[in-house]
């Protein structure tokens, strides 16, 4: 082969003719393992026939679900066209499913993120597929002549009871498409389920298994260059100079341009090497030697930040939530503690790193590829910073390899968007795992300064949360108010404490923050969750009967303790040098708890048992409920025991996985999930609420094993 | 630059590229196949997994001149159509989440089932703990080797 860039990238194009809507048909089939092997909108072929926006069905009978929650592992491409095939009387295998990429005419909605995808969706895309159901059943009976109610759908095809006669969907898809879509349509009785409320196979699986998901950085266009972007570690340093001539003799580089990062209302610099291939962009990024001028922010350290965040807890802030009268109680109560705990900025690091294809094209049209969890965001953002009209801008939106938040951000697209515009060609932007790793953002760090009154007999008076932290947009944030994402969950939680008064005190800092998974429940509730357990202890309580003395009344915080007591044996004795720690946490994304039992182990400690209880009204897919909690387990013990991010000169500590690890395979116990689901309309959220109380049940076990109390995270489990 | 004659999946690839350019660039940006993930670049991750003459290497700190004469295998080489037991039972325990570090797991795996068709726990511990996921598929890939490696066995 001759000339191997171009000719062998050929067979991985994507063939999008762009703009004219006679598009091929990128969507994915689901029959067997054969399958297109992309994720990516279309303007499908124009034999369709439009049933609504988000229902495609041709002549010859395929059938198209348009998806609007992008797939960031979390089931949604099951899960989210599952709604719309059970009223349809179809199994996923019948359908091809295509993400939609912003299109104003699928509507709102278009993002995922704050475990909102089954909440927001559940009845609204059942009634899509019910109207689309009915509107076939319609055609099928005037074509008939006969009644509505002697028609029913099975395997894609309206038949008519009476006669046995039968017309398939695509027969019938031009008619259905001419009458009107029922606003009220009749939903399916949940006893008749075929999918929902049942552990299916998730149609992605199979791709994922031998190489053919397409993420973003796996796609490749015709004329693609590659781009390799330095950027400053120093956040707000301001670029002096460059001097590109040693990148510009690497074999392979083609250009060296300038690029803006955009985030949170600031501008990050960067050089972007642009090149052949992937590896000679990074092999000219290294020889690029830049002058920055840091602004001063190359004195920040975390250390000396974190004791400003404990200076600043010694002031009073402002006013969370109150209830009672928590200073006058406090002051006169006869037994009372006080407690102080931290937690660190963390990174998200999905394995995916970013990445972004953006193609400039004639007549001010751009296109793009990307991972990412905002299709919607990503149209209106970029049509209106770069003056791109919506009809001209296309979003195809691939399999996110990892989310947790980062990926509802845009900044890296920016780069790809700017350097393909300045050159013309499409540009892949791929970030290193150490620009991920070191540019953030990152989850903030939180510091939560615990008081608590009881009575004698060991009664919960007064409780008292402050929360020391930055918030997420600084810039946005009023002074005068507290920040409701930063005391997230502690003023909701059910326990019945008659005198509360929960604070918040800001802390200005310069570094990219951003919501991380369960966002600031991951760390407000370790604090939480673990002081309640010391006012147990203080009350001479079994942690579990003083939260449940504290919950009098009815409630799904209730449910999950009692059910956690059952399902862990929580009455039951253990092994000397063991000890159990339970914790439950509620906030907007919705409500779990765990038991964990842990054993000293030498100098550490070993998890022994985990299990974890999360309440859901109604449950889509039970299997995905439990692999997001398994999840939610992993990634909460490693943001308790594993390095988090720190600030050495500006800069952070960390650069790539040898020094920001994740939680391997060895150190990972299995996590049982119990789904605790009274099929009621009240439907609560799946990704994150596993995640925040895993780490307090953790620590509150090795109290109980160990009589050390945990207050800072992270630490070390194996010296104890 | 040299070219390089490359076996990979039993076919021949020629390409032309800088001798220290690592494997992973070469499979994804000349040869095509995308299947195998950057993740790390410096042999923490595991995304990047190949087989080099049926060992498990991390292709992105594996230079393509170090290649040439090898057998290689990437995940399009296991099995296109999912056959291969590793595959079977990753989809049948539903393994995957975001997917993208699971080609360097099935690798991974797959190399330590021939070397160890009846691994232990402790095997699967040392033969995994070099590839990473971020969503926590942990205790799946442990149960999902084991149950690839009961389907193997069946096979006979």
């Amino acid at each position: 082969m001759k000339d191997t860039a171009s000719t062998i990238n050929r067979r991985n194009f994507i063939k999008l003719t762009g703009f004219t809507g006679t598009g091929l048909l990128l969507g994915l089939s689901l029959k067997g393992n054969e399958g297109i092997t992309a994720i990516a909108n279309i303007n499908h072929a124009a034999t369709a026939f439009e049933l609504t926006p988000l229902i495609h069905i041709d002549p010859n009978g395929s059938i198209t679900i348009f998806n609007k929650k992008p797939e960031i592992g979390q089931g949604t491409y099951q899960s989210i066209p599952a709604l719309i095939a059970e009223e349809l009387g179809l199994s996923l295998d019948q359908v091809i499913i295509v993400q939609t990429g912003g299109e104003k005419k699928f509507g709102g909605g278009q993002f995922v993120g704050g475990s909102t995808s089954i909440r927001t969706q559940y009845t609204v895309l059942r009634k899509v597929g019910a109207s689309a159901r009915e509107m076939l059943v319609k055609a099928a009976s005037q074509q008939w002549n006969v009644p509505v109610d002697e028609c029913y759908v099975e395997n894609a095809a309206v038949h008519h009871k009476p006669s046995g006669k039968t017309i398939s969907y695509g027969a019938l898809a031009e008619a259905a498409s001419k009458l009107e879509v029922p606003k009220e349509p009749k939903l399916k009785d949940p006893k008749d389920f075929t999918i929902l409320g049942k552990s299916s196979p998730r149609p992605d699986v199979p791709l994922k298994t031998n190489g053919k998901a397409l993420f973003g950085i796996d796609v490749a266009v015709p004329g693609m260059v590659y781009a390799a972007v330095e950027h400053c570690p120093v956040f707000g340093a301001k670029l002096i100079s460059y001097d590109d001539a040693d990148a510009k003799k690497v074999k392979g580089v083609l250009r060296v341009e300038t690029c803006e990062r955009k985030f949170g209302g600031n501008i990050y610099e960067g050089v972007a090497v642009i090149a052949e291939n992937y590896w000679a962009a990074l092999q000219g990024r290294k020889a690029l030697k830049l002058k920055w001028d840091y602004q001063g922010n190359d004195a920040f350290n975390s250390k000396q930040y974190e004791q400003k965040l404990r200076d600043l807890a010694k002031t009073d802030g402002v006013v969370a939530h109150s209830q009672g009268d928590f200073d006058k109680t406090f002051s006169e109560a006869p037994v009372k503690l006080e407690a102080f705990y931290e937690t660190p900025m963390v990174s998200h690091s999905p394995i995916e790193p970013m990445n972004c294809l953006a193609s400039w094209q004639e007549g001010n049209k751009l296109e793009i590829w990307v991972s990412t969890q905002v299709p919607g965001g990503v149209m209106s953002e970029f049509s209106k910073d770069y003056g791109v009209a919506e009809e001209n801008l296309k979003v195809n939106v691939m399999f996110n390899g990892g989310g947790f938040g980062r990926r509802l951000y845009n900044d890296y697209i920016h780069e790809a968007v700017q350097l393909t515009k300045k050159i013309g060609k499409p540009v892949k932007v791929i970030w290193t795992r150490e620009d991920d790793t070191q540019l953030g953002p990152f989850r903030p760090m939180t510091f939560s300064a615990m008081k608590a009154a009881l009575s004698t007999d060991g009664k919960p008076l007064a409780f008292q949360h402050k929360v020391i932290s930055p918030t997420l947009d600084n810039k946005k944030y009023d002074r005068t108010k507290s920040d409701p994402t930063m005391t997230e969950g502690i003023s909701e939680q059910k326990y019945e404490i008659p005198n509360m008064k929960n604070l918040f005190v800001f802390a200005d800092l310069h570094i990219p923050l951003a919501a991380w998974r369960a966002v600031t429940s991951t760390t407000l509730a370790f604090s939480h969750e673990c002081f309640i357990d010391e006012m147990a202890v203080k009350a001479k309580k079994d942690p579990m009967d003083f939260r449940l003395a504290m919950l009098t009344k009815d409630s799904d915080a209730k449910n999950v303790l009692l059910k956690l007591r059952e399902v862990s044996g929580w009455d039951k004795p253990l092994p000397p040098g063991w000890g159990r720690g339970v914790a439950q946490y509620e906030f907007f994304a919705g409500l779990a708890g765990y038991v964990i039992e842990v054993s000293k182990k030498g100098s550490g400690i070993k998890i022994e048992k985990v299990n974890a209880v999360i309440d859901l009204g109604t449950v889509v897919n039970p299997d995905t409920v439990k692999a997001q909690v398994e999840g939610a387990a992993v990634m909460a013990l490693t943001a308790a025991i594993k390095n988090g991010i720190s600030f050495e000169n500006g800069r952070a500590v960390q650069t790539n996985f040898h020094n920001n690890p994740l939680v391997k395979i060895q150190e990972m116990p299995e996590v049982k999930v119990h789904i605790l689901t009274n099929g009621g309309p009240t439907i609560k959220g799946v990704g994150e609420p596993g995640l925040p109380p895993f780490a307090p049940a953790l620590c509150n076990a090795i109290f109980a094993a160990t009589g050390k109390r945990i207050r800072k995270l992270p630490f070390d489990i194996n010296k104890v | 630059m040299p070219a390089y004659e490359l076996n990979i999946n039993s076919k021949t690839y020629k390409v032309d590229a800088e001798a220290a350019m690592p494997m992973l660039w070469v499979i994804r940006d000349l040869a095509g196949l995308t299947g195998t993930k950057y993740g790390c670049g410096i042999g923490q991750c595991g995304a990047c997994t190949i087989h080099v003459d049926g060992n498990p290497v991390r292709s992105c700190t594996f230079p393509v001149a170090g290649a040439a004469g090898k057998k290689i295998t990437t995940i399009e080489g296991i099995s296109e159509s999912n056959e291969h037991a590793v595959q079977k039972a990753w989809i049948e325990l539903q393994v995957p989440q975001c997917g993208y570090c699971q080609s360097g797991q099935i690798m991974s795996a797959v190399a330590l089932l021939k070397k160890k068709p009846n691994p232990t726990d402790a095997d699967i511990d040392t033969a995994m703990q070099g590839n990473l996921c971020r969503c926590g598929t942990h205790q799946r890939i442990r149960s999902a080797v084991h149950r690839a490696a009961d389907i193997m066995k069946k096979s006979f």
